[in-house]
């Protein structure tokens, strides 16, 4: 296999599902073919891609990962595609970062932060999910994609359906940050602002969907859409010298990163990537809209649907399709979840960029700020190491910081005021 | 005038690809039944063993979480739309 190419196509087309076997439903286990959809007919339960692992181990091995270019495709064989990707080819490998200095501020012994804020191309980490949405919907014959989005999710497809040459539509809630509004319509997609929060706007989705033939990546595309999460998780172990982290903090909206975490983890231990070894994993949300991190922290399996209110709107979805299975992931792993207010959120995105020069939009605010709380309490011991997941970049939700940063000192292009200004702040201090 | 019940595409297949169907029922539990009688099957879709509206269902009234609501004992008045909706991902 040479350089540059992500595996042997010949591998691939060996069978006409490229590693894939099925759709099948996490509830009931009947088995569909490989088509866009989501839910099962007999039980509503969602729909998840099921793998050839034996084929996968015989092609996946480290050295072969490690041959091939630094991007998510490098793991292409757990990736629900038939072919090679044609949609956001560079994807993924952002920084894993040891955060020591805001270790030290969180009183850990040692932290890294997976750095999705510089992901390409659109600062998110929903370029992995749409990376695999688009491309899979191109193999199915779509010519156009949608998505409901808290924003991320809409600045990725619009970004790589301009590059694929794709029609894409986005639905948002109208109030959204004018960053991430901005960063949807810069790339020519069809935004369309709702009138109401996340989960209408995704109950409508739900309905158009039914109603136009197009690839809604977060709806009938959802199996293979949710598969690109786990690419964060195998980055993370082998950046970390193929090991899994014994600690994950991941922020939770609909909750299905945090599944997906776990499910990267499983799959390296179960292929042989990386030993067996016993690991947690957190759950972050914001105090404005917690229905998963609330139940977590009653003890319960289920959760209650809130009514969202929280700057970390990226976060904001009330009814959460995978918060059933991330609090079960939490409870299997041993993990914890918390949550956040506004000026928590505030103060965790100051700590981050001042400890680590990492500027994260609000969800990182939540992760951070969680994890302070999990390791003050000894939820995530002091002795131990941690990953935060780190999944959005801090330019595109601005409004959330106005007016609490100061502004800056202004004098005149002058030496002698320059002096005089410092010398008014050092007796001040 | 009756009530409106959309069918999700999932379910089509049950009401002979009917997308909306008009009930009588004066509460969704009573709406569910009726929808049952009249297209067997349906109820256990939407319904678990315990009788509760299924984990990864939704159901509005007039674009409305009936889990904001009444649940099942939601009364229902003429001229109401209900919307049956699978649960969908994050974005």
């Amino acid at each position: 296999m040479g350089r540059g190419r992500f595996v042997d196509a010949e591998e691939l087309m060996e069978k006409n599902e490229g590693f894939m076997r099925a759709l099948k439903c996490r509830e009931c286990g009947r088995e569909y073919p490989l088509t866009a959809s989501h839910v099962c007919e007999f039980d509503f339960g969602p729909l998840e891609v099921a793998y050839d692992y034996d084929r996968i181990k015989r092609s996946l091995t480290r050295e072969a990962i490690q041959s091939r270019l630094k991007g998510m495709w490098r793991y292409r064989e757990l990736l629900p595609i038939v072919n090679e990707p044609t949609v956001g080819k560079q994807v993924g490998f952002t920084p894993l970062v040891k955060a020591d200095r805001l270790a030290k501020r969180l009183g850990i012994r040692e932290l890294w932060i997976k750095n999705d804020t510089v992901n390409y191309p659109s600062l998110s980490f929903k370029d992995r999910v749409v990376s695999v949405a688009l491309s899979r919907a191109k193999e199915l014959g779509f010519d156009t994609v949608a998505c409901a989005s808290t924003g991320n999710l809409a600045n990725s497809v619009a970004a790589n359906a301009a590059s694929a040459g794709l029609r894409a539509y986005v639905f948002i809630p109208s109030d959204l940050e004018q960053g991430k509004i901005m960063n949807s319509l810069i790339y020519g997609a069809n935004v369309i602002g709702i009138k109401g929060h996340y989960d209408e706007v995704n109950r409508l989705c739900a309905e158009i969907a039914g109603k136009f033939g197009w690839a809604f990546v977060n709806v009938n595309m959802r199996p293979y859409y949710a598969e690109g999460s786990k690419s964060m998780g195998y980055e993370i172990m082998e950046q970390l010298g193929w090991q899994v982290p014994k600690h994950t903090v991941v922020c939770m909206a609909s909750g299905s990163l945090l599944t997906k975490i776990q499910k990267s983890y499983q799959e390296f231990t179960k292929l042989g990537l990386v030993d067996e070894t016993e690991f947690h994993i957190h759950g972050a949300q914001a105090t404005g809209c917690s229905p998963i991190s609330t139940a977590q922290k009653a003890g319960l399996d289920f959760f209650k649907p809130v009514k969202p209110n929280t700057i970390a709107k990226s976060l904001a979805i009330g009814t959460p399709a995978d918060g059933f299975y991330a609090l079960k992931v939490m409870k299997e792993t041993g993990g914890s979840a918390d949550d956040v207010t506004d000026d928590e959120i505030r103060e965790g995105i100051r700590l981050l960029a001042e400890c680590e020069g990492i500027f994260a939009e609000t969800a990182g605010g939540v992760t951070v700020g969680v994890a302070k709380k999990l390791i003050a309490s000894g939820k995530i011991p002091a002795n131990d190491s941690a990953v935060l997941c780190v999944t959005g970049n801090g330019l595109k939700t601005l409004d959330a910081l106005n007016g609490t940063l100061g502004s800056p000192r202004e004098i005149k292009p002058s030496l002698r005021e320059f002096e005089a200004l410092v010398a008014t702040e050092a007796k001040a201090n | 005038m009756a009530k409106k019940v959309r069918i999700p595409t999932p379910l089509r297949k049950l009401t002979n690809n009917e997308e909306v169907v008009e009930v009588d029922g004066a509460t969704i539990g009573d709406a569910i039944t009726e929808l049952q009688s009249r297209y067997p099957g349906i109820k256990e879709r939407l319904v678990d063993e315990k009788g509760e509206v299924r984990r990864f269902v939704n159901v509005y009234v007039n674009e409305e979480d009936i889990r904001f609501l009444q649940n099942q004992a939601t009364p229902l008045k003429d001229g109401d739309e209900v919307s049956i909706i699978p649960a969908i991902a994050g974005g």
